[in-house]
């Protein structure tokens, strides 16, 4: 029988450990079906001005339940801790949000995240009582500082958001994941499903994906093959893969050979 | 007639002017905003839902409505 492995933060169980951005999807109908068939439980979500002049235009809570789905507010956009502490205390306001995606930018170009700010804004949300997932650098000595001032889950990029160029740094992945104990959920950059499971193999929690579905041509095709990935990626990762060796090893026993 | 005063505010970015002695909840209610899937900010200070309807909006006032939309 095989054991459950649920992804467990901030205490709260998810028996998926793929994440699912909502951004860029072609229509709020086709991202709904892609969440769907990805099995994921959390996706982000982004705070912005409602539409006062189109009341006519869909909200998101129309289409993805977050009854259903426990929406993860982000602060995409903001470059400083004011900008991210105002964004997600709204986030709060809307419905009691707690569990929240931090994000705060430092290069138009590249979206790294500033993590100087990036670790004040994490240390005062804690305070506020968030449980703070940190999108973040993958420097090991940074996920430490963000793990003592509280954060609950830490998210290292694998390439620069949207760029799916999948994992870049494999060695201080695994860094971070022999120092932590957090979820360590790769957020931002992978491109197809192998990158998922590669992420997986490494040893981290969960995964976020969001443009590697929403700009694929075939959104729901990869919606399902990315929840296959993580499942993929985690029981490789679980099963104790075999050690690397430079020279061959027949697979068909030498004995008896005629 | 009663001259009704108008009074120039910033809602969401954009200057409007609405009726003076307006509260947030009837400028919400006239927007046909759904209350319960947004959060209302006025001057940078988040403002209490339950409160909505004894804050009276001021001149030069700036007020924000936010929801969710899709991101990553």
């Amino acid at each position: 029988m095989k054991k459950i492995d649920n992804l467990i933060i901030a205490k709260k169980k998810f028996k998926s450990r793929l994440i699912v951005g909502t951004g860029k999807y072609r229509s709020m109908a086709e991202c709904a079906k892609a969440i769907k068939l990805s099995g994921a439980e959390i996706v982000t979500v982004a705070v912005r001005r409602v539409n006062i002049v189109d009341k006519k235009k869909p909200l998101l809570m129309d289409y993805i339940n977050p009854k259903k789905i426990t929406y993860l507010p982000n602060t995409a956009g903001c470059f400083n801790s004011k900008e991210a502490l105002r964004t997600l205390r709204l986030a709060r306001e809307i419905g009691g949000w707690k569990l929240v995606k931090l994000e705060v930018l430092g290069d138009k170009k590249t979206l790294f995240p500033d993590m100087i700010e990036t670790l004040k804004s994490t240390e005062a949300l804690t305070k506020e009582g968030f449980k703070v997932m940190v999108y973040c650098t993958d420097d090991p000595l940074m996920a430490k500082r963000l793990e003592n001032v509280g954060a609950c889950a830490i998210m290292p990029l694998a390439a620069p958001i949207g760029s799916g160029l999948g994992i870049q740094n494999y060695t201080n992945i695994k860094i971070i994941r022999n120092q932590t104990k957090l979820p360590l959920i790769i957020d931002a950059g992978l491109g197809q499903a192998s990158d998922a499971t590669i992420a997986m193999e490494l040893g981290c929690d969960g995964v976020l994906i969001n443009t590697a579905i929403a700009k694929a041509k075939n959104p729901f095709q990869m919606a399902i093959a990315m929840k296959h990935a993580v499942l993929a990626g985690r029981d490789s990762y679980l099963s104790g893969r075999i050690g690397k060796h430079y020279f061959a090893n027949p697979s068909s026993p030498i004995k008896d050979i005629i | 007639m009663k001259k009704i005063n108008k009074i120039k505010i910033k809602l969401n970015g954009k200057f409007i002017k609405i009726q003076d002695k307006t509260t947030l909840l009837s400028l919400i209610k006239k927007l046909k905003v759904p209350i319960k899937k947004v959060a209302v900010e006025l001057n940078q200070t988040i403002a209490n839902k339950k409160s909505l309807g004894i804050i009276k909006i001021k001149k030069n006032d700036k007020i924000e409505i936010v929801h969710f939309i899709g991101g990553g």
